[in-house]
């Protein structure tokens, strides 16, 4: 048994130390939010927040996790009642197929929770390491720039860095 | 996750389900049309039905195929395509919901089912909004029209005074009736008409809006979305162990340590195709390791030398056409341009690896999968298991945008195969990303030549072009196509490649170029052998081809001393198409004599995807160092026609999304492979753009015309943008790169010292 | 104290020396830029080729900014010096030096106004270069894109805000004597020397520094400090086991040995840059450096074969050791060990020099911040782990790494380290995009 922190509960988990986070989330917890993409930390699509910091959760074993806060997407809001990010993801419709959104959005919030109003250069940088396969980075973008607190942010900027 | 059908079901008592209305008729319809049905175009066939009903209803023209109305008001509608994250679902509900005048939250929309839904073919080559958008609009109206006419004995008040609004008719006296009440039997079970009244533009409410994607709360927000999030009872989890190398024989294993590891339920071996099923899922990833560590694989037949895959290709077999000839009086042609363009293989790189979900129950087979069509997976996976086709269903559910044809079939049929060998559990199977990115078929390579001559006048007066191509498609119906299909001990050979036939075209899609010359000669070299295995890559021939010409039409351009914008409308004479041009150019503010900063580039190019499809141009600036050859995008402007745009937003995030998508094709991506092993395994060894290298801007520019056909959007923007990228790194610098993708390094070695 | 002696010597000799005007040189006269057409195509070839084992780029180039266009920051011990703009701009860069001037900056280190030139521009390297291939540097640079962009003020302390002291420097450290070949040695040798003394500079980072920040003639090759990076020794003195030849340090320097690995940090863009060299040019720097490493120890032969053979090590009731074993087996194994073939990760960690260094320090900025390779190159990825480890964890997988794939003894409070490290704003570390085929021929 080992013991997470999950979206602010503590949860009890019947898996092996060395299982891989991701796997317990989605499998054990039956979390959606974070996705396989790689296994290797090179795409960000199982990314979710640790204390506060992104993380792969692909490469991360439930057995390091103790007494850490773990947040995955579903920790910032539901389908009926999303989230200031959520919501602004959803404003922006930036998403095609979204299998790499809840990995987009947790790499987001950990950015505005540390620099709540990011420039251009510094939202790029920091999405980095998160692969998008449709395309809809610019969209990503606007919805990050839009739950910023940055003045300029508005619709109307969609489409531009 | 709501699912589709619960596993426990049979299809009788699926149909049962949705209605007592639907099952006398349909079931008939469903048990014996199939096999008989084509389904529509999309893989080049002529519809066998002889009436020319619009769209997809064609494939069945009854009404209640796609609408049905339940005595609870209750508003179900079918289509035989799937949500690829294109946005379908929401546009196809956008439709209904206008034509049947009732709010789109009423309507549940059923995609591709076997059990439930038309055959629609391959959700592919841009055809949803074409074959079922048209099926939906007309048959939506149609079903209005009918719930008119039944109110009207009803109240006895003629059909035109009546209204249809918010789900019921309402007299002009007040009195109304819902649509639960006015549906009490047969009623749509009656074939459409060719001709539909559709509603008015002018009272249009929720076509044309920019209406919110239905799918997208759930994906931001965690809730079910995808096949890769099903979780039945009982659910097991399974994993190949994929060969070295394609071709490579499985000459030992030994499984024993692998069988008694924690949770390991089974392995399971058949010829060349070797798994493992554990109870979790993380156990199934630890075996499958172990278990590829524990096997011995005979050298695989060589794989071609990428330095000389362009040579082997030319060297290859071909069955040669003249797809398209046109002759005039021979011209004085002043200038001749001659260039040969290349395209290496590329792979769909979805970014969640493929998956499916399978269970085998009293002999019959429910499989949940992502890949594109239902129907011919069917028939293959039958095949493969000897069911008969009635014994296998297959639910689509989505996945990662697949952009082709990714591993979804091929996981599909793993999933089948786990599900025989452990009947009564449903069994889950994803690949990890090396076995997506190693034995997905890849994008074609490709060759083209073009010879154009130019008279006096800087006008073209000749034009010749042959493209030289494997085909675009090796998708099912056949068994054979299936991956593990042919590795099992009784192996199905994939059946020979065929070609696509024109007007769509796959190798030579958009070969033909739509500009007006007065002697041409398009030839199409298909190549049956695959030095690698191929299919479907968002686009197919048309990415390449459009690349070809419209970087021609840029060299000859220059050879004319004319601008790349005004030659191009010198040459072009379809309307719509000299819109989007103008449109394109005008947003982007293109001068004929623009001056640029040094090292700044700007390109243009045009086409009409499959020269049946949606309208496109696309102007892009880009700046290249001349030190490194690397490219940077700075912004991309795009003008786009799609007939009668339903959801621009749509529109709008496919165009976006394919600029940015080709961009990453275009400038980065090539399958690196040797004579051992493919050497592209995962996103170091095939990287594709991230968010720094965006451009600035990107904005696209809608022509919308309201009551014209339906144009399929999804792939325009492809060919295009590769197009204009290289036409503006030209401009920039002065070299031509005429290999995709045009990586640092090749425009580095054009550019020299 | 010692340290406040010097300063104050310094500022005495400084006061002295504003007087002397040999502190400062006659300004030489400016040119009209040269035309294109007056460089030969084959010169500036070579130029092109000088430039790329001279790692000028590095330097001269900003992260993301137009080449040679300058503005690098350069942390040295005695503060901030900027790369120049040394495109052919006539106003903010070197579009007005003749090549007279040209040379000066190269042999004396002294600009084209007269201004001494900080030695962190390796002069001291480059006289010893030859003319012809001085004039083709000049036809090089001199051909390359004028980009206008004004560089960026220097921020040393004082005194070394002071160029002319620089004089003093030159007295100590700069050797102008020209490069003369070893006769006991082959051509091959003979040529890898000349472009590693005269322009590849390979001293200024593994060679240790004094407190005047010359290279330590006495200790060539010992090892160094680039940016913050251990720069392993380029001699027997390493302390890692897995021996250089000239055969892997070729393909290292090309691309990537399937043993030692592939360059990450500051050595990234030096590989990057010689990927464009002729491979006799880089195989001849192989040679040379080889030639340093000597023949493989068999002492060290002995230990390497134990470490590749032996079992897990017994980690006995070591805590710490048994929690980085975790975070190994949990973490790293799932590419580092696990037969998962994931391309970019060397055959055994016992082979990486890195676990060998004097401090963590290599290790634990890769764990901390990962690998990066520049857009659409193929190369490796590694994420970084910053947040998602404690310093405690890092600390104690330092610890364990150290313990299982080497025989040295442990690292001192790795924890701390990782702790330290942890704090600095860094970027994931850059590696080069490698060549598909050298990377494949490699394995």
């Amino acid at each position: 048994m080992v013991e997470l922190k999950v979206n602010g509960a503590v949860r009890q988990v019947d898996a092996a130390p060395e299982t891989p986070l991701l796997y317990v989330l989605r499998e054990d917890l039956q979390l959606n939010g974070a996705k396989f993409g790689c296994g290797l930390g090179q795409c960000g699509a199982c990314t979710v927040a640790i204390d506060g910091a992104p993380a792969f959760s692909c490469l991360l074993p439930v057995g390091l996790l103790a007494g850490r806060e773990i947040t995955t997407v579903e920790g910032l809001g539901s389908p009926d009642k999303p989230g200031p990010l959520q919501q602004a993801f959803i404003d922006e419709q930036a998403a095609q197929c979204g299998y790499c959104i809840a990995g987009m959005v947790m790499r987001a919030h950990t950015l505005l929770a540390r620099n709540p109003s990011p420039t251009d250069d510094e939202i790029l940088e920091h999405m980095s390491p998160n692969l998008c396969r449709c395309g809809a980075h610019m969209r990503i973008v606007a919805a990050i720039r839009r739950a910023s607190s940055r003045k300029e942010a508005s619709r109307s900027q969609r489409g531009a860095l | 996750m709501t699912l589709p059908d619960c596993p426990a079901l049979t299809r009788r008592a699926a149909l049962a389900g949705a209605g007592a209305l639907v099952v006398s008729f349909s079931l008939a319809r469903s048990a014996f049309a199939q096999d008989q049905v084509q389904p529509p175009q999309n893989i080049g066939r002529e519809p066998k039905s002889p009436a020319p009903l619009p769209g997809s209803l064609k494939v069945d023209p009854n009404l209640d195929a796609w609408i049905r109305i339940g005595s609870d008001d209750s508003i179900t509608l079918f289509t035989g395509k799937a949500e690829l994250g294109q946005g379908i679902k929401t546009a196809l509900l956008q439709i209904a919901a206008e034509q049947l005048d009732v709010d789109m939250g009423r309507i549940t929309l059923v995609t591709a089912d076997t059990a439930r839904t038309v055959n629609e073919g391959f959700t592919a080559g841009s055809h949803s909004m074409q074959d079922s958008g048209t099926a939906i609009l007309h048959a939506s109206a149609q079903v209005r029209e009918m719930l008119l006419q039944l109110a009207s004995a009803r109240f006895a008040v003629a059909a035109q005074d009546l209204k249809a609004q918010d789900g019921k008719v309402v007299a002009p006296d007040g009195q109304s009736v819902r649509y639960g009440e006015l549906v009490v039997g047969s009623e749509l079970h009656i074939p459409a008409t060719p001709n539909s009244r559709l509603k008015p533009l002018d009272q249009r409410r929720i076509m044309g809006k920019p209406v919110r994607r239905v799918d997208i709360p759930n994906k931001v927000a965690g809730g079910p979305a995808y096949v890769q999030d099903l979780r039945l009872p009982g659910m097991v989890h399974g994993r190949v162990v994929r060969p070295p190398s394609p071709g490579a024989k499985l000459e030992a294993v030994d499984a024993g340590a692998v069988e008694r590891m924690p949770g390991v339920l089974k392995v399971a071996r058949d010829g060349d195709w070797l798994a493992v099923i554990a109870e979790k899922e993380w156990q199934a990833v630890t075996a499958m390791r172990a278990l590829a560590a524990a096997t011995r694989w005979s050298q695989p037949t060589a794989l071609p030398e990428k330095t000389r895959i362009f040579e082997t290709l030319a060297g290859l077999k071909a069955d040669t056409t003249t797809i398209n000839q046109k002759q005039a009086p021979p011209a004085a042609a002043v200038h001749t341009i001659e260039a040969e363009y290349r395209r290496n293989y590329q792979l769909h790189g979805s970014i969640g690896p493929s998956c499916a979900v399978a269970q085998m129950q009293d002999g019959a087979l429910t499989l949940w999968t992502h890949a594109q069509g239902m129907f011919p997976l069917r028939k293959a996976v039958a095949e493969m298991l000897s069911l008969p086709e009635d014994k296998v269903r297959c639910i689509h559910v989505e996945g990662s945008g697949c952009y082709g044809h990714n591993g979804a079939d091929d996981a599909a049929a793993d999933a089948a195969l786990l599900a025989r060998a452990m009947p009564g559990r449903p069994v889950r199977i994803q690949y990890m990303r090396e076995d997506e990115h190693r034995f997905e078929p890849y994008g074609p390579v490709m060759t083209s030549r073009g010879a154009v001559a130019l008279d006096g006048s800087g006008r073209i007066v000749d034009w010749r072009y042959e493209v030289r191509s494997n085909t675009h498609s090796t998708r099912p119906p056949g068994a054979g196509q299936l991956l593990s299909a042919q590795m099992l001990e009784k192996a199905f050979q994939p059946g020979p490649p065929q070609p696509l036939p024109q007007p769509e075209g796959g190798g030579d899609r958009n070969a033909i170029p739509l500009y007006d010359f007065p002697s041409q000669s398009i030839v199409h070299h298909f190549v049956p052998e695959m030095p690698l295995r191929v299919s479907a890559m968002r686009g197919l021939g048309a990415y390449h081809n459009v690349f070809a010409i419209e970087s021609l039409m840029d060299e000859a351009a220059a050879a004319a001393r004319e601008d790349p914008v005004a030659f191009r409308l010198k040459h072009l004479k379809d309307a719509r198409g000299r819109d989007v041009v103008q449109k394109a150019a005008e947003a982007f503010g293109w001068s004929a004599n623009a001056t640029r900063e040094s090292g700044r580039g700007r390109g243009f190019a045009f086409a009409r995807y499959k020269n049946l499809g949606a309208y496109a141009a696309v102007a892009m600036e880009v700046s290249v160092d001349r030190e490194t050859g690397g490219v940077r995008l700075l912004r991309a402007v795009a003008a786009v026609d799609s007939g009668e745009a339903v959801n621009p937003d749509g529109i709008r995030n496919q165009i976006e999304g394919g600029i940015i998508q080709s961009a990453s094709w275009s400038l980065y991506e090539e399958v690196q492979y040797e004579p051992r092993r493919i050497l592209s395994r995962d996103w170091s060894t095939y990287p594709i753009l991230r968010f720094p290298a965006l451009p600035r801007r990107v904005e696209v520019h809608i022509i919308d015309r309201p009551g014209q056909p339906f144009l399929g959007t999804g792939e325009a923007t492809q060919g295009p943008a590769a197009a204009a990228i290289g036409n503006a790194i030209a401009d920039a610098v002065g070299v031509r790169c005429r290999e995709l993708p045009m990586t640092a390094a090749r425009i580095k070695g054009l550019i020299g010292g | 104290m010692r340290f406040g002696h010097l300063v104050t010597l310094l500022i005495v000799v400084a006061l002295v020396g504003f007087g002397l005007t040999f502190l400062q040189s006659r300004p030489l006269k400016p040119v009209d830029p040269p035309r294109r057409q007056s460089f030969d195509d084959a010169q500036v070839r070579r130029g092109a080729t000088l430039a790329a084992i001279g790692d000028c780029a590095s330097c001269h180039t900003a992260p993301n900014g137009p080449a040679y266009a300058g503005g690098v920051a350069l942390e040295t011990p005695f503060g901030v010096i900027h790369g120049t703009n040394i495109t052919p701009d006539p106003d903010t860069g070197i579009g007005r030096w003749s090549f007279a001037a040209f040379e000066r900056a190269m042999r004396e280190g002294t600009d084209q106004a007269g201004n001494r030139l900080y030695p962190a521009f390796p002069y001291n390297h480059f006289a010893k270069l030859t003319d012809d291939d001085l004039k083709a540097l000049y036809a090089f640079v001199m051909t390359r894109q004028p980009v206008r962009a004004q560089t960026p003020e220097n921020r040393l302390r004082f005194p070394y805000s002071i160029r002319g002291l620089v004089t003093f420097w030159n007295w100590l450290y700069l050797d102008d004597k020209p490069f003369k070949p070893d006769p006991r040695q082959s051509d091959e040798w003979s040529r890898g020397a000349y472009l590693v003394e005269a322009l590849a500079h390979c001293g200024a980072c593994h060679t240790p520094r004094t407190k005047w920040g010359g290279e330590n003639s006495k200790a060539r090759f010992d090892g160094g400090d680039a940016e913050g990076w251990w720069a392993p020794p380029l001699n027997g003195s390493t302390p890692a086991l897995e021996p250089w030849d000239a055969e892997r340090l070729t393909a290292y320097l090309r691309s990537w040995d399937d043993r030692h690995g592939g360059a990450v940090g500051p050595m990234a863009a030096v590989t990057a840059n010689l990927a464009k060299a002729p491979d006799a040019d880089v195989k001849a720097i192989a040679v040379y450096i080889a030639s340093h490493f000597g023949q493989p120890d068999v002492g060290k032969k002995v230990r390497l074969e134990v470490l590749l053979s032996r079992p897990e090590p017994d980690l006995g009731d070591d805590a710490g050791l048994a929690r980085g074993r975790d975070v190994f087996k949990g973490v790293c194994a799932q590419c580092h060990e696990t037969g998962a073939q994931v391309p970019f990760t060397v055959q055994n960690l016992a082979q990486h020099t890195s676990l060998f260094a004097p401090t963590p320090d290599n290790v634990l900025r890769v764990a901390l911040h990962g690998i990066r390779t520049p857009a659409g190159g193929f190369g490796p990825i590694m994420p970084g782990f910053a947040g998602s480890l404690t310093p405690q964890q890092l600390g104690d997988l330092a610890r364990y790494l150290r313990a299982r794939f080497t025989d040295l003894p442990p690292w001192p409070d790795p924890t701390a380290a990782a702790r330290r490290l942890m704090n600095q704003p860094e970027g994931p570390a850059p590696a080069p995009a490698v060549a598909p085929k050298a990377w494949a021929t490699a394995q």
